[in-house]
């Protein structure tokens, strides 16, 4: 046998080492440490600040036709991260060429372009693009990016009335000005 | 004599197949020209003889984890290899569709569970050896369990088994103890490709340095998936990822579940008739939520044979073991290659720096982080700390440097328990550094690099 073992049946060593952080856990402690100068408009928050895997974000743009409103995200991140981006979900109901009436956004890097090179700081400076550049392009809410293209103005007029709480084309949406 | 040894045909039940109670004398003759024998090609550490035979018969203790279509092979083969104490670990239960290739298993079993059913065919049909089935999850098990083994055998259908197998192994290694080293065989495949690696933990690359090398799963972007779906993949994602949480939203989808499966199909062949896609069916449904990928009976039988030697060279010495990844290459003509995977000196399991650490239990943490900054050896500026359970400090962000900065406060009896293992990032580690923590009075300033 190879010359690591003895020859002599030994007795299993029996001082328990205690478990380690899961590689997802630790490369999630790696980001959280680059998360030290985000812009005044993202905040974040931790429900259970002992779980860095679950955690929610605000983003409070300061320009573009979101301004004025407060968006809510959750994280969710499971133990394939980095080789699987974090699920990330829209807890309102918005009006946003990008994201659907259930929360569901869509980002390149958090679907097919992601690689485990990214990181959260990535994903938030993603997520806050989309709203100070929503995308007609790849629409997840098609009627919203329909309106885009076809009528910025128009467009612009119904995301100030999505974000009081108001009704666009008979869909009542969730009001998200700051207070 | 020979009759005795005919049981494929008596197939119909466990009761009926029969049991040897005894080896048949030179039944493992085939053993010794290999192991009595000194060859040009056997390891330096090589020594011809009874000994070695023993080694392999008497007291190597193999792990297997998995049953399935490799796991059956792999048991097989360890047991007409020689290997008389093999355990092996499986979680499931033995489905009718497994049974054109998991050869340990008959209709009559289908529902039980895999490793003991595995492991009472291969006792009745080979004297002697003795397979001690767990019926559960690795993660059931801690390192102590672990610990037992000379070499774990891996033949695992999922990337997250692997990295916590490999990740726990790594972990057990202690340079003090020669025992603690526990060589890992992992074996996989996939359709008509197969690959095998042997990783010795902390020697040799390790599952985790590679990681970034493995084919990403196919992702399809969610907006092609709501609104332009052209393949019939797309409506089962639709129905799966969308629909299924716009239906159900209490409820999450179980990939298990018969009733579940047949939901996602209709709504996926719905979509798909909607936009005129061919193509959907019930076992690509399948295929697409759980990920199934058609397994190949003889890819199974090569690359557990491949795996299998190694075990055996691990075991006796008797040849050069891989090193250290073979890729067999079936669906286009027969091709192997081999090559050695480097250690990744940033990878989040073996590349991380440990140091064992006195700490003084009545340190606040505040007192302890300042002698970690102060310690020219660690270099660190401004570190966050965790445990598996809990954040101790961390420096950003902003929201959790708040929750956390309470606990600078208190001393490290508190917050700690002997044995710990700390993870510390920052900005100058390539990663992390662990640090097992020795609670002790005596704590000084010095520690011990592991």
């Amino acid at each position: 046998m190879i010359k690591i073992w003895s020859m002599k049946k030994e007795a299993a060593e029996t001082d328990r080492k205690k478990p380690k952080q899961s590689a997802a856990q630790i490369r999630v402690q790696k980001d959280m440490g680059e998360l030290d100068d985000l812009p005044k408009t993202i905040k974040m928050h931790f429900p259970d600040p002992e779980d860095i895997l679950n955690f929610e974000l605000t983003i409070t743009p300061d320009e573009g036709i979101y301004r004025g409103g407060r968006f809510k995200f959750t994280f969710k991140i499971d133990g394939n991260y980095p080789h699987k981006a974090p699920k990330v979900q829209c807890t309102q109901k918005i009006y946003h060429p990008n994201i659907d009436l259930e929360g569901n956004v869509c980002l390149n890097i958090l679907r097919e372009d992601w690689k485990p090179v990214l990181n959260l700081h990535s994903v938030i400076i993603g997520l806050q693009f989309l709203f100070l550049e929503p995308n007609a392009d790849d629409p997840l809410n098609k009627e919203a990016a329909e309106d885009l293209r076809s009528n910025c103005e128009r467009f612009k007029r119904h995301v100030i009335d999505s974000m009081r709480g108001g009704y666009v084309n008979s869909e009542r949406f969730d009001n998200v000005l700051v207070a | 004599m020979d009759n005795e040894w005919v049981c494929i045909t008596a197939s119909t039940g466990s009761s009926q197949r029969p049991v040897a109670s005894e080896d048949w004398p030179g039944r493992w003759d085939h053993l010794r020209p290999v192991l009595h024998r000194p060859g040009p090609m056997a390891h330096e550490g090589f020594t011809p003889g009874t000994p070695t035979e023993q080694f392999l018969m008497e007291q190597c203790k193999v792990l297997v984890v998995g049953a399935g279509g490799l796991g059956c092979e792999i048991l097989k083969n360890l047991a007409l290899s020689g290997f008389r104490d093999i355990h092996v670990i499986d979680m499931d239960t033995v489905d009718v569709s497994n049974l054109n290739r998991q050869f340990l298993f008959r209709a009559t079993d289908v529902g039980k569970s895999k490793a003991e059913t595995a492991a009472e065919f291969i006792m009745r049909r080979v004297p002697r050896c003795k397979v001690t089935p767990y019926f559960g999850k690795i993660q059931d098990k801690d390192m102590a369990y672990y610990a037992q083994f000379n070499v774990v055998i891996c033949g695992l259908d999922s990337v997250e088994a692997r990295r916590w197998m490999n990740a726990t192994l790594v972990q057990m290694f202690d340079s003090d103890s020669p025992e603690s080293l526990k060589p890992l065989v992992d074996g996989g495949t996939e359709g008509f490709r197969g690959q095998a690696r042997v990783i010795l933990p902390t020697i040799s690359s390790c599952y985790e340095c590679s990681m970034e090398m493995l084919t990403p799963q196919t992702v399809y972007p969610v907006c092609t998936i709501a609104n332009t779906p052209r393949l019939p993949e797309h409506c089962i994602e639709w129905a799966s990822t969308l629909e299924w949480p716009r239906a159900f939203p209490e409820q999450s989808l179980d990939t298990d579940n018969p009733e579940h499966l047949q939901w996602l199909f209709r709504t996926a062949s719905e979509r798909a008739r909607r936009f005129n896609i061919p193509g959907v069916t019930f076992s690509l449904t399948q295929g697409v939520v759980k990920n199934i990928i058609p397994a190949i009976a003889s890819t199974n039988a090569v690359i557990a044979a491949a795996c299998c030697n190694e075990v055996f060279k691990l075991a006796t010495s008797s040849g050069t073991l891989l090193d250290n990844y073979m890729m067999y290459m079936g669906n286009d003509g027969v091709y192997t290659h081999t090559f050695e995977y480097e250690k990744n000196p940033n990878c989040l399991v073996c590349g991380q720096m440990q140091l064992a650490l006195d700490v003084h239990p009545m340190w606040t943490l505040e007192e302890w982080i300042d002698r970690l900054i102060a310690d020219p050896s660690i270099s660190i500026g401004k570190p966050s700390l965790r445990t598996p359970a809990r954040s101790l400090y961390m420096q950003a962000p902003r929201a959790l440097e708040e929750a956390t900065r309470p606990n600078l406060a208190y001393v490290l009896g508190e917050l700690l328990q002997e044995g710990d293992v700390v993870t510390v990032t920052d900005a100058a580690l390539p990663v992390s550094l662990e640090i097992v923590v020795h609670l002790t009075e005596s704590a000084a300033t010095a520690h011990n690099k592991q």
